[in-house]
């Protein structure tokens, strides 16, 4: 009652003035649009936070480290709760959590649809790419890092450097010295021998297989399973000729190539695009023996 | 290029639980394989005592089997043995390239195969020590 006090009086002496009544009402009707915009403001707001609390929402563990800036350069995890809507995969987590709470949340994406191979992550406690991998599959809270055995950039962003030079060790290229008589002829490939180098050719290069590898994390100069699948891809290449697949054999039966593999099946287990890495790295080691004990 | 963070090997064992089949066949094939050459150099030790005489391995042999903890110990050797062979014939199969994509049932396989083996030997091994 006391608060309406100053109100009343406002009122009967804005009453008096006849002049100014009209004035005097407008503000009054402005300022209770005012208010009533407020409430209504308000009152939105309260709605959309509880539908917010209603809607599902999903608990994230965001690795974080920025070696540039002071107070970040102690690795650390942030928790993020993002609103679940159905479909909704940890890259679209990541991104809204990134867009809506902490901008400076710093990952690799591109295509969104598992071709480009950009977000391989680890995510609870397993390589996998982040926009194939949907929430609801997961456990809270979902726990995203870097890729293990890369060295870490900033936040989930690691250096890929060394695994493109493994890449590329082993001429990931289609090379051959019979070349077909006419310049623009095609050079065919059997239905059979693309049937089996099929898989072989889905690699993304997103770096899962070779950071699940537990033989590539302690010898660095392994090829590691991503490169001896994309050295399996041309040397089975029946195009490719006899000369040419001894001289992909060579790379491939040294000290570090696919000796190394201990058919651990780690690589095989994460890769997201479901190449049979272990099967193909088998076959490597079964053609360089058969290579190399050659009597005839 | 930026400083980089390295996070070490804590990701590796620390994380056991999540380890797969074949990451748990590897792990056990190397243990199993390690304590296999570390017995050999016992079975040498007490097999020289023949060098000796007769009678002084004899003896050996009679006062270790006499022991409860020996007799624990080659039930452990046997399942030991066991596993490494199987998970061995589990690793020729795979080299040949001949059912990749069952070697986590082949693996448990060979745990349930030699865990059943180390049961049944049992009461051959622990025979007459409580007598």
């Amino acid at each position: 009652m006391s608060t309406q006090v100053p109100d009343q009086t406002d009122d009967e002496s804005s009453a008096s003035e006849a002049e100014t009544a009209p004035a005097a009402q407008q503000r009054r009707m402005e300022k209770k649009r005012q208010r009533a915009a407020e409430a209504e403001e308000t009152r939105q707001t309260e709605e959309a936070e509880a539908a917010l609390a209603e809607t599902e929402t999903y608990h994230l563990k965001v690795f974080r480290y920025d070696p540039e800036i002071e107070g970040k350069k102690e690795p650390r995890f942030d928790d993020f709760h993002v609103p679940y809507h159905k479909g909704m995969t940890v890259l679209d987590a990541l991104m809204y959590a990134r867009d809506t709470y902490d901008s400076s949340l710093t990952f690799r994406h591109s295509c969104r649809q598992a071709i480009c191979g950009s977000d391989a992550m680890f995510v609870n406690g397993r390589q996998r790419l982040c926009c194939k991998t949907q929430l609801s599959d997961l456990e809270e809270p979902v726990r995203i890092e870097p890729l293990p055995h890369q060295e870490v950039v900033k936040d989930l962003v690691v250096d890929m450097e060394h695994f493109y030079d493994q890449m590329e060790a082993v001429e990931p290229y289609f090379q051959t010295n019979d070349l077909p008589e006419g310049e623009l002829e095609e050079q065919r490939q059997s239905r059979e021998n693309r049937e089996k180098v099929k898989m072989s050719t889905r690699c993304i290069w997103c770096g899962a297989c070779m950071s699940s590898c537990n033989i590539a994390a302690g010898d660095n100069q392994y090829l590691g399973p991503a490169a001896i699948n994309k050295a399996y891809r041309f040397t089975m290449d029946e195009r490719e000729g006899e000369d040419m697949k001894q001289h992909r054999l060579e790379i491939l039966e040294q000290e570090h190539g696919v000796w190394r593999c201990q058919t651990q099946f780690s690589c095989t287990n994460v890769c997201p695009k479901d190449i049979p890495l272990t099967e193909h790295i088998q076959e490597l080691k079964r053609e360089a023996v058969k290579s190399n004990l050659k009597f005839w | 290029m930026s400083q980089s963070y390295n996070r070490g090997l804590i990701e590796d064992f620390g994380r056991w639980r999540e380890f797969s089949a074949g990451m748990w066949a590897w792990v056990f094939h190397k243990f199993t394989g390690w304590v296999l050459v570390g017995y050999l150099f016992t079975h040498i030790a007490v097999l020289s005592t023949a060098l000796q005489s007769p009678e002084a391995y004899t003896t050996t042999i009679q006062s270790l089997e006499s022991l409860l903890v020996v007799r624990i110990l080659e039930v452990g050797l046997l399942s030991v043995a066991v596993f490494h062979i199987l998970n061995g014939v589990r690793l020729l199969f795979i080299d040949l390239g001949v059912g990749l994509e069952s070697q986590d049932k082949s693996f448990y396989a060979s745990l349930v195969l030699t865990g059943a083996i180390a049961i049944a030997s049992v009461p051959t091994f622990l025979a007459g020590v409580f007598g």
